[in-house]
């Protein structure tokens, strides 16, 4: 696509976004909403990592909670804006990237993975003797009055999502194009080839795990305001990574398009399964339609329109 | 609060938790350190196990003998399992690491799901004349459930090691963990010793299982906490090895064991997660490894 293409429709989804949130639409859309875009931020987020460069990430709650946290101690400390809790979770999480990064240097498959999964445990444990931010019982919070323009305070988040969402695909689709994402294809096929023909793959795989987890961050930030509570169960769920996980790979992880896709997709049946039958249920619908593409698509649905465009011609 | 006698009780406490530790881990030890197997189902499948066990034990039958009876289901179970991740994945080369790794992921939770639909999210338990019972020896008390379990995770640990070193189909596993290549110009078949060594992993996992659910009670996403303890063990022992894997397993029970009388319990989750990221970080080939 087209530079000015893709920037005009990110300004048209803003602005519809926008008109979207001031109209009478039914709140629940919001509510909805909100869930759907913060996924396509997670499976973006994740994306730049486990589908580019091939380092599989199950530790997406470990960033999202930092985010959330961050938020909930500057507010409950300072009253902090939104968008500075939003800043400085995003700040943190992608130190916390970083940090994996550094620690995991000369990991690779599924070490990287266990160890992001370790990362989620200890934070969680941490959290549960915190007294601060409510211990293993959690947190009440009281949401500030401040609306700016909007009718309230749900669809303000909708719209702060949404902003989040078209950022983290812009970014997205920057490093796929940049020399960041050649870069991290190549260390994907061969690390040691890769790193013989000069690519700094120490530096591009450092860059990409903060960028990846600072976005990760930024999503759960808004998190505590959008459910006026926390609690430390619920926000290092695993199932949070089997969802940022399996939206790329339903999607394609091989272009930005890939969990937008899959994250407008699952994130869609997600939500009316577990409103029509169960939540349990919506975590299975995730799991089976991801190995079922694992096993039977595994370029995702990006992979199938090319194939049937190619066998058309 | 803290005295040599708290440190010495708190030490017995953990050899024990330690053996059991490793019983669980021996599976993944096979699957993963030397089949080479991104298997982090392992622990869903314990879980299921537990549950097979439960189910079984309300038919009156004792658990550990329902260990037993589940071993040959357990294996063909992990045959076709290894069968259609080798068809799926293995075969098919490039890029198969990630995908298996997200496939593997997947079946964990669909197994957990699975298991929350059917039984709830509950805790159960089963009942044996040997479980709330324990032995007491001066001024120290041994419950019966962790003896059974330490006396299990021992046997299962020896007939492994004599399993891998004496027999000809021990032996073949252990070659097509080193050398797979090499095993095929000799002219035996990997893909087949894999699948045997990946349904006699499952097998151990089902008695280990049982185990789980005699030493304590059960709940479905129970193997979210395993998944730091069996890899840990793994990790630590270095890839493979049975004897690093009971030694490592001891080590785990150790720690956890002086974390729960010092800290409290709610800190016990941590340590085999913070052991593992500390091993990964500073020697990922673990402390026996190759």
């Amino acid at each position: 696509m087209q530079s000015w293409k893709f920037f005009a429709s990110c300004l048209v989804v803003l602005l519809a976004s926008l008109a979207l949130c001031l109209s009478g639409v039914n709140e629940y859309v919001f509510y909805a909403g909100f869930v759907i875009l913060q996924f396509i931020v997670l499976a973006t987020a994740w994306n730049i990592l486990g589908g580019y460069a091939g380092y599989v990430n199950f530790g997406v709650p470990a960033f999202l909670a930092v985010g959330a946290y961050t938020a909930v101690v500057l507010f409950k400390f300072m009253g902090a804006s939104l968008s500075m809790q939003i800043v400085c979770g995003g700040i943190l999480a992608g130190l916390l990237g970083l940090g994996v990064g550094l620690l995991t240097l000369k990991l690779r498959g599924i070490f990287f993975s266990i160890a992001t999964v370790a990362v989620v445990f200890i934070l969680e444990t941490c959290v549960m003797n915190w007294p601060y931010v409510g211990g293993a019982t959690g947190l009440q919070l009281t949401r500030p009055s401040g609306l700016l323009l909007f009718p309230s305070y749900n669809r303000m988040l909708f719209f702060v999502m949404a902003v989040l969402a078209v950022g983290s695909i812009t970014i997205a689709r920057y490093i796929q194009t940049s020399f960041l994402g050649r870069g991290l294809r190549a260390l994907r096929d061969s690390e040691e080839a890769a790193e013989c023909s000069g690519v700094p793959t120490l530096k591009i795989k450092l860059i990409a795990c903060t960028v990846s987890g600072a976005l990760m961050g930024m999503a759960g930030a808004p998190m505590p305001m959008y459910m006026s509570y926390i609690e430390p169960t619920s926000t290092f769920n695993l199932s949070y990574s089997i969802s940022a996980l399996g939206m790329p790979i339903i999607g394609g992880t091989a272009h930005w398009l890939g969990p937008l896709i899959g994250a407008l997709l699952l994130g869609g049946v997600q939500q009316v399964v577990s409103v029509t039958i169960s939540n349990e249920l919506n975590v299975l619908v995730v799991g089976v339609i991801l190995v079922l593409f694992v096993v039977l698509a595994p370029e995702g649905i990006l992979g199938l329109i090319k194939k049937c465009k190619n066998s058309s011609k | 609060m803290f005295s040599l006698d708290l440190l010495f009780e708190a030490t017995l406490f953990g050899i024990l938790l330690g053996c059991f530790y490793a019983a669980v881990s021996l599976g993944l030890s096979v699957a993963f350190g030397l089949l080479d197997v991104p298997y982090v189902a392992h622990p869903a499948l314990l879980v299921l196990g537990s549950y097979c066990t439960y189910m079984l034990s309300g038919l009156g039958i004792d658990p550990i003998l329902c260990g037993v009876l589940l071993m040959p289901v357990f294996f063909i179970l992990g045959m076709l399992i290894y069968r259609f991740y080798y068809e799926t994945f293995e075969k098919r080369g490039s890029d198969a690491a990630v995908r298996g790794l997200a496939f593997f992921f997947g079946l964990a939770f669909i197994v957990e799901v699975c298991l929350i639909l059917v039984f709830g999210v509950d805790q159960r338990t089963v009942r044996a004349s040997y479980i709330g019972s324990s032995l007491e020896l001066g001024d120290y008390r041994f419950p019966y459930r962790m003896l059974v379990a330490f006396v299990i995770a021992i046997g299962l640990t020896w007939a492994l090691t004599i399993y891998f070193s004496k027999t000809f189909n021990g032996r073949a596993i252990k070659a097509v963990g080193q050398d797979e290549g090499a095993l095929r110009l000799m002219g035996a078949n990997p893909v087949n010793i894999k699948q045997l060594a990946f349904g006699i992993a499952t097998a151990v996992n089902a008695l280990a299982g049982a185990m789980l659910i005699i030493v304590g009670p059960v709940d479905p996403a129970m193997d979210r906490i395993y998944i730091g303890r069996t890899f840990c063990v793994v990790v630590f022992a270095g890839l493979g090895s049975m004897s690093g894997t009971l030694v490592a397993g001891l080590f785990l029970g150790i720690s956890e064991s002086i974390v729960l009388m010092t800290l409290g319990a709610s800190w016990a989750p941590a340590v085999s997660f913070g052991l593992l990221l500390l091993m990964l970080g500073i020697r990922p080939q673990g402390l026996f490894g190759r």
